[in-house]
């Protein structure tokens, strides 16, 4: 099982470097650019294992709210995938 | 006075801490390593300093606040003992949550470095009280992820309960309300971004740095 964690900055956050990415695509001519968010994405391989995808969800949002994200600022989602 | 600085892999600063507190205590300051889960009973005052902890991996102070000193500070600190996080040590602080808010990339994009005027907005508080409220300071700062946020409600607690306690001049990093140092409730955490160990000698360049030092030791 794969987890996919993708952490972006919460709505109302001001993005330095999202605005940057948009200033610059319109410098490039991609004129129709009127925002640009960045974030990432941490993907999680686990051991093989019985439990079930809400146990793995559970553990993950755990990891999200103990470490792989900040949530003064930030937001998350989960992606879970059978490889 | 037994003081102690932190010491995580890649800070850069420890040792500008230690050299100021030896200066101002007259006794060497114990250098404690992230993996020791104990910071020792006899130190009263512990700075978290600058640099880049963990190589800044994940999000500037994330991995550092997990480590096994930081769990024994936070127990510390909620029993009283003064903290300053200087810096990567703010981060750190906050990503820990013994302060609120969280310190962001520069709006500006760019890594300041260069001397910043403050302003005491709380020049009643442990670490300032040294100060002349009216008197503006010079401290250098050096970082890219300087850029104070916290949310409305959180920056309204904050403000009326007097934690802000400096305020950039000429704002470097976009900071919301200009804010360069915060303090917890109980006004035993201070974390700031400029580094006040950096203006404890004439050879710096300035020693506005000294009187913080001097109002939290004398508080003890």
């Amino acid at each position: 099982m794969i987890a996919r964690v993708y952490v972006g900055l919460k709505p109302g956050v001001l993005d330095p470097q999202g605005r940057t990415i948009a200033n610059s695509l319109n410098d490039l001519g991609f004129n129709e650019v009127v925002d640009a968010k960045q974030g990432k994405v941490i993907e999680l391989r686990f051991a093989e294992s019985d439990a079930g995808r809400d146990a793995v969800e559970a553990r993950v949002k755990e990891m999200c709210e103990k470490l792989l994200a900040n949530t003064v600022i930030e937001s998350y989602r989960i992606e879970l995938d059978e490889e | 006075m037994q003081t102690a600085v932190i010491v995580f892999p890649a800070s850069n600063c420890d040792r500008d801490a230690a050299t100021a507190l030896e200066k101002l205590t007259g006794k060497a300051p114990r250098m404690v390593w992230h993996n020791d889960p104990i910071i020792p009973d006899d130190v009263r005052f512990v700075v978290v300093p600058g640099g880049f902890s963990y190589g800044d991996y994940l999000r500037s102070g994330a991995i550092a606040a997990n480590s096994p000193v930081i769990q024994d500070l936070k127990r510390k600190a909620e029993a009283g003992l003064p903290v300053l996080g200087i810096c990567n040590g703010f981060q750190i602080l906050t990503e820990a949550r013994m302060l609120p808010g969280a310190l962001m990339r520069n709006t500006n994009q760019k890594f300041v470095c260069r001397i910043s005027r403050l302003r005491l907005a709380n020049a009643k508080t442990r670490f300032t009280k040294r100060y002349d409220a009216k008197n503006e300071i010079d401290i250098p700062v050096a970082h890219h992820d300087g850029n104070f946020f916290a949310d409305d409600d959180t920056l309204r607690r904050i403000e009326g309960n007097g934690q802000v306690v400096f305020r950039y001049v000429d704002n470097p990093n976009g900071s919301r309300n200009d804010i360069a140092g915060i303090v917890n409730e109980a006004g035993n955490v201070l974390g700031m971004m400029p580094h006040p160990e950096r203006a404890v000698d004439k050879l710096h360049g300035g020693t506005d740095g000294i009187p913080l030092f001097k109002s939290i030791l004398e508080s003890l």
